[in-house]
């Protein structure tokens, strides 16, 4: 993916991600992009590192153990903001 | 078959179909008595007094009858006090003794008998009908109210649907409940309509009314945090006491005129009562165990060892991934409701190996863990608890890392495990504290349920535990709290049912619970905290009084929990034709209680390798179980074909004059 013309998409491939894989909705993300994953019971343990492995494969980014945070990865936007500031694109 | 409203006589046949049935939980004979309004039936597994132990029975003058499932223990010493009393019996079987015993103490009776069991008794002075359950719920009773007034009860569901007064139908907000419990709450089915006599309650019905009561309490001593072990009996004499319980426990469910086998999971639990075994009987000991391919579920290891130790005649069956699912639909035939796990497949198994080696009873090791605080979501509980003393601190959650290796947490970040247990963390005073993030979990399956299943839904979430609660609860140990939840929504509804007595009854073996009589269960639920849990060591008394029983391998490694696996069960090379049959969108819209693109999306994730985690692999064993059930009893229901001229049938009737 490059970085300038697929900048905006990276929250709509986030909710994608999350809408099949964790969610296994069909009608896509049903929620704000603010929304906790932990609160609304959206993610469990391995979904964590469902979304861990998503971002380092679709976005191309190193995803270190310790940063593996709610603070990072909770929302969509939080994880938005993880990938960008890990693409050096924030 | 109790015809309440005497718009009909129960006739023979309907009894015959009934009890047929039942085949597999008593094939050894069958006795019906009928009296117009009222039919009786019993399928039996002659365990105690073979020859005369035939059913129904009747007291002296013949106004009460009874026919049962199950056993009472302390049969002997209580046929000896009615005797005293001036009460003759015309056999040596435990079912007479019952039926005196009701006699002389009425419903009360109940409390006074050690044993498990479902109880039918018919006074024909009085038109009235008693039905009666042990305190644990180990044998079955499930019964129904049919449009036309009369109340069909019996061991099994399908011997009420086989009478065709009632249509099988799925419950919508019971699916959630198991999407959320594991099984439905007491004293809910999965089909609407049919309940379940709950453990430790009678029921007492006539022509008037139908009253259910409740016999026995799961109680715990109040406020016991607060105290401290001063004054309580030294802990020698508590494992004394506990030792001589637990033997004696064991010495009681040896009684049976037919040899009695032994589990042997390779755990401490199974372990000890097969090691008591040994000691207190000149027999041989036989001893069974499941292994599995799987080498992530297998523990025959320990099993070896033990069995070894004990020097037993040792039998295992082997599953497999193939055979888990192979056997998968007669598994749900026999649970009669969903399974958000695979862990019955492989007692199904057991219990033909146990069969096929000619025995009809087992000893087993189940209620250690729940009596005695086995359980890794007590510890989970305490640490949360110790956690929420100081939220801030990041050490403490870190004592939750050691609980669960096996989850992908343990790869992620420490802030990840404290966000993810820190749920609720400071809600302490929450009757459901202990248990509201695994269900809050569990609930994360309730994705796939369909837009119509969730849209009567009412959400009340974990509430709907807590107000059923006992008004003493509150004043309970914190480990008191967790135990009585774990009891009363995961041993007696599901552990004992889909996991025990189905499982068992399936090929007609018959499962004793030392660690169940109760009174091990109130001597257990006496003692202080501290001797079950201490600090994050779990059935710390158990591993005290077992000590010269059991080698230090056994004695002391780490708990286990007993599971087995599930997708790669369904999915694998030899994936049998129905499992993608039940997944289907067309099953799945037929059925009406999933999302079929949900469904199908799961599917494609499994075909696909991807890795699955706790929360797919619940739900793909509670979809797959819910289509089969659907299957089997709402949508083609089979003809049971009733009993014939070749089984042993005595029928008694009162009153051949037909209403």
């Amino acid at each position: 993916m490059s970085n300038t013309t697929d900048n905006q998409q990276v929250e709509k491939l986030i909710r994608d991600f999350i809408a099949v894989n964790l969610l296994y909705s069909t009608d896509g993300f049903p929620h704000k992009d603010d929304t906790s994953l932990l609160k609304e019971g959206i993610i469990d343990s391995l979904g964590v590192v469902e979304l861990m492995e998503f971002a380092q494969k679709e976005f191309g980014v190193k995803v270190e153990p310790l940063e593996v945070t709610p603070d990072n990865f909770d929302s969509v936007t939080k994880l938005g903001v993880f990938i960008r500031r890990k693409r050096g694109t924030l | 078959m109790f015809e309440r409203k005497r718009t009909r006589s129960v006739v023979e046949a309907d009894m015959r179909q009934m009890l047929a049935a039942l085949r597999h939980r008593g094939p050894d004979e069958f006795g019906i008595l009928l009296d117009r309004e009222i039919g009786l039936g019993n399928s039996r597994l002659s365990i105690i007094d073979l020859s005369g132990g035939s059913q129904p029975i009747a007291n002296e003058d013949e106004t009460l009858w009874i026919v049962f499932n199950g056993e009472v223990f302390n049969y002997i010493e209580l046929r000896a006090d009615l005797e005293k009393l001036g009460h003759r019996f015309r056999t040596s079987s435990d079912t007479e003794v019952i039926l005196h015993m009701f006699e002389e103490y009425g419903p009360q009776c109940l409390n006074k008998l050690n044993g498990q069991f479902a109880i039918a008794i018919w006074d024909k002075n009085k038109r009235r009908l008693f039905l009666g359950r042990d305190r644990l719920g180990v044998r079955p009773l499930f019964y129904t109210h049919t449009s036309d007034g009369a109340l069909v009860f019996a061991s099994e569901i399908k011997s009420i649907l086989s009478t065709r007064r009632i249509r099988a139908e799925i419950d919508p907000a019971i699916v959630e409940q198991v999407f959320t419990y594991w099984s439905p709450l007491s004293p809910n089915t999965i089909f609407h309509g049919i309940k379940e006599c709950p453990p430790g309650h009678f029921l007492i019905a006539d022509d008037q009314s139908i009253q259910i009561e409740r016999y026995w309490k799961n109680e715990f001593p109040i406020d016991t945090d607060g105290l401290n072990l001063n004054g309580t009996p030294r802990v020698e004499e508590v494992i004394e006491e506990f030792r001589a319980l637990l033997i004696d426990a064991c010495r009681i469910r040896l009684r049976a005129d037919v040899p009695v086998g032994s589990y042997l999971s390779g755990g401490l639990d199974s372990s000890t009562i097969a090691s008591v075994v040994r000691r207190h009987t000149t027999n041989k000991l036989v001893t069974f165990s499941i292994a599995f391919g799987d080498q992530k579920f297998d523990e025959s290891e320990f099993q070896i060892e033990m069995a070894a130790h004990l020097g037993t005649e040792h039998h295992v069956v082997r599953a497999t991934h193939s055979e888990i699912a192979d056997v998968f639909p007669q598994v749900i035939w026999h649970t009669e409701v969903p399974l958000m796990r695979t862990a019955p497949a492989p007692m199904f198994m057991l219990s033909k190996l146990v069969r096929d080696t000619g025995f009809k009873v087992v000893l087993t090791g189940e209620g250690a863990d729940e009596f005695l605080a086995g359980y890794d979501i007590f510890k989970e509980a305490k640490v949360r608890r110790f956690w929420a003393r100081q939220p801030g601190s990041k050490l403490r959650p870190q004592l939750l890392k050691s609980l669960y290796p096996d989850i992908g947490l343990a790869q992620s970040s420490a802030s990840y495990l404290a966000a993810f247990f820190g749920e609720g963390l400071m809600e302490v005073d929450s009757p459901v504290y202990s248990h509201a993030i695994r269900w809050r979990n569990n609930r994360r399956t309730r994705r796939f349920l369909d837009d119509r299943v969730t849209a009567n839904s009412n959400n009340a979430g974990v509430d709907e535990v807590a107000a059923t609660l006992p008004p003493e609860f509150k004043k309970w140990s914190t480990l008191a709290r967790a135990q009585f939840l774990e009891i009363s929504v995961f041993l007696s509804e599901y552990l004992l049912s889909s996991q025990g007595d189905r499982m068992g009854m399936a090929h007609s073996i018959e499962g004793r619970f030392p660690f169940l009589d109760y009174r091990m269960v109130e001597f257990c639920n006496r003692l202080h905290p501290r001797l079950k849990m201490r600090g994050l060591t779990e059935k710390w008394l158990l591993k005290e009084a077992a000590r010269p029983w059991l080698p230090d391998i056994i004695r002391r490694r780490p708990k286990r929990p007993y599971r087995a696996p599930i997708h790669r069960s369904f999915f694998n090379d030899k994936t049998p034709a129905y499992v993608r049959e039940v997944l289907s969108p067309g099953s799945i819209q037929e059925a009406g209680l999933f999302k079929s693109g949900s469904v199908e999306q799961l599917v494609r994730k499994i075909d696909g390798g991807r890795a699955i985690g706790e929360t797919d692999d619940m739900a793909l064993a509670g979809i797959i179980s819910t289509q089969l059930l659907h299957e089997q009893f709402v949508k083609n229901f089979p003809s049971i074909p009733s009993l014939s001229s070749k089984d042993r049938v005595k029928v008694c009737n009162l009153n051949p004059k037909k209403l």
